[in-house]
């Protein structure tokens, strides 16, 4: 394997495009934004010169997408949101570490491509992510998607892979991880004023996850994941993937200064804006018993090996 | 004024593969062909479309996902591209889409009197969804009439099959009522394949039909079952074991689609036009039509 990169900070954001289109139409939406403001002004002051984007809202099918291109300009509507407004866009992108990332994800068994092409729509998450944190494209980004069929193995793979194409191209990244924490929404319009997290059991955990991020137990929230995803998440997809993946990119421990820096809903939904900078130092009380898979080797086939 | 009536139902899956093996001049790519099996069928539908008297398509599409109400595209024009974010090496597709923004809006407001919650989408930025783009090109290549976009509310994933059927129909009866009071002549598609597991390589030509199966049999069974259920007219039962054939084939109806029209159009029980099977990257596609118009129903295939 290769050295160890150089993570200068990790930070787990929300979505939703309220923080961006719309921080003044609710006292928590606006906090958020002044949390997502305050990393804009930490990454500036930081000596970083990669922004890697993990996007919960950027599914994907056949394998890993990496976005590649090197200046993507589009205006991007929100599917559900669309009333609050447009987010036009112009990004710069890192096109000699998406390459490497792919290159490093076949290296480890992982099937992966990038993309590169006018017109992509870049997804709800990660626009909101960008525009806030990086507004005037002082650092170039990079974007991977989330693969609707991946479990466990494939995002501790695809971290791994991450930090590889950091090591070797000597970049110094922040890390940045697009998803909510509880993601059930109200299913109906609700007064701006009125939003709160939808229910005291998404509230209750939420708060214990992040009673893990404050303690820098990244780690043993990635050991977690299953049991978030029962239940906090929503089961739009077969797991609770971003712990896995950023625990994975940012090295797998618990050894961070964790700063919960905003929590507030929207529409309902778990929106966290929280900063794990690596510390020394590691506390927490979880047995890691899964297996630390390096290479990934596809399904078992566990059907077929049954089969009479 | 004339009561407004739906003249054909049309199952009419969107994966982009078969845009791409068309090679229109809308899209980017080029392709060598491949997915004839379903090209074909759909040919085959669009010169049926052509000898029906009709105003306007409209498509529930699962491609544009709402957790929030059910939503109707309101405004008249969207010219765009559409890139698929999933196979955009195969989908960049330039639309210039006219919406029939009246009807999109009595339908609306007759969800609304349901009590379904709905919105509007009057964003000029919007971008419209992949799965209209394709059901409707292959459907109606001239582009020669309007549209209406209905969102798929994410009911499934609140809530579950059961619940998504039950607000599909209510959705589904409540947009029969619109179209009737419109006086207008609708074409309903509902945009979506059956069972719905993807592989997730992709060969280095996508349009290598020596590579294209479906994902395992346990789909082809279901997806046999459901195209013997249409053939039978029997769209009650098959609406009523839609759960567990999602449950069981991650089929695509579970975003509401084939519930949604086979509640508008009263659960037909005469016998679907199957016009073609085939399986796209591992998912099963079936394009099927009901044609309330028992002189003009056809046994295809």
């Amino acid at each position: 394997m290769s050295e160890d990169p150089e993570i200068v900070m990790g930070l787990y954001v929300p979505p939703h495009p309220h923080p961006l289109l719309a921080p003044d139409q609710n006292e928590g939406w606006g906090r958020l934004r002044d949390a997502f403001d305050v990393c804009r002004q930490r990454i500036e002051e930081s000596d970083a010169d990669l922004i890697l984007i993990y996007s919960t809202t950027w599914p994907s099918i056949v394998g890993h997408q990496i976005q590649a291109h090197p200046k993507p300009v589009f205006t991007h509507v929100d599917d559900d949101f669309h009333f609050l407004g447009s987010m036009p866009y112009e990004f710069s992108m890192d096109t000699e570490y998406a390459n490497e990332f792919k290159d490093a994800c076949e290296a480890r068994g992982l099937q992966s491509r990038t993309v590169a092409y006018d017109g992509f729509p870049i997804d709800t998450g990660s626009v909101v992510a960008l525009k806030l944190l990086n507004p005037d494209n002082r650092i170039p980004a990079c974007i991977v998607s989330s693969n609707v069929y991946s479990n466990r193995a494939e995002q501790i793979v695809l971290g791994k892979a991450a930090r590889d194409a950091m090591s070797k191209l000597g970049r110094k990244a922040v890390v940045v991880v697009v998803a909510s924490l509880s993601n059930r929404m109200f299913t109906e319009y609700i007064d701006p004023s009125e939003d709160r997290i939808h229910s005291p059991k998404d509230d209750e955990w939420n708060r214990k996850i992040l009673e893990f991020f404050s303690d820098g137990r990244l780690e043993d929230i990635s050991q977690l994941s299953r049991e978030i995803q029962g239940q906090v998440r929503v089961s739009k997809v077969v797991a609770y993937k971003p712990a896995w993946w950023m625990a994975s990119t940012m090295g797998q421990h618990n050894n961070y200064d964790g700063e919960v820096l905003a929590y507030e809903a929207l529409h309902g939904a778990g929106g966290a804006v929280i900063q794990l900078t690596p510390s020394v130092g590691s506390i927490g009380d979880k047995e890691f018993d899964e297996d630390d898979v390096e290479y990934y080797h596809g399904d078992r086939d566990v059907l077929g090996q049954g089969a009479i | 004024m004339a009561k407004g009536e739906i003249v054909l139902g049309c199952l009419a899956p969107h994966p982009p593969h078969v845009v791409y093996a068309e090679n229109p001049e809308q899209n980017e790519p080029f392709a060598e062909g491949g997915w004839e099996a379903l090209r074909w069928g759909y040919h085959r539908l669009a010169r049926k479309l052509k000898t029906i008297d009709y105003d306007c398509i409209v498509t529930l599409t699962p491609h544009w996902q709402t957790y929030v109400g059910t939503h109707f595209l309101g405004l008249e024009r969207f010219q765009n591209i559409s890139v698929d974010p999933i196979f955009p090496n195969l989908f960049r597709f330039h639309h210039d889409i006219e919406v029939d923004v009246e009807l999109s809006e009595m339908m609306c407001e007759a969800a609304a009197e349901a009590g379904i919650v709905t919105k509007m989408m009057r964003n000029p930025d919007f971008r419209v969804d992949y799965g209209t783009i394709v059901s409707c090109h292959m459907m109606n290549p001239d582009w020669d009439k309007p549209v209406v976009t209905i969102s798929s509310n994410r009911s499934t994933h609140y809530y579950s099959n059961e619940v998504m059927n039950d607000q599909a129909t209510a959705l589904g009866e409540a947009v029969l009522k619109a179209i009737e009071e419109s006086g207008k002549k609708v074409v309903l598609v509902a945009s979506h394949s059956l069972s719905h597991r993807h592989f997730v390589t992709e060969a280095p030509l996508p349009e290598d039909m020596s590579r294209e199966h479906i994902y395992n049999h346990s789909q082809y069974v279901w997806d046999m079952k459901a195209i013997d259920m249409m053939r039978k007219g029997e769209m009650r039962e098959l609406i009523d074991i839609l759960p567990e054939m999602i449950e069981q084939t991650m089929a695509e109806a579970e975003g509401g689609g084939l519930t949604w029209m086979m509640a508008a159009m009263g659960m037909p029980d005469y016998p679907a036009e199957i016009y073609g099977y085939q399986s796209v990257i591992g998912t099963g596609n079936a394009i099927a039509a009901w044609d309330p118009n028992e002189t003009t129903r056809e046994i295809v295939l």
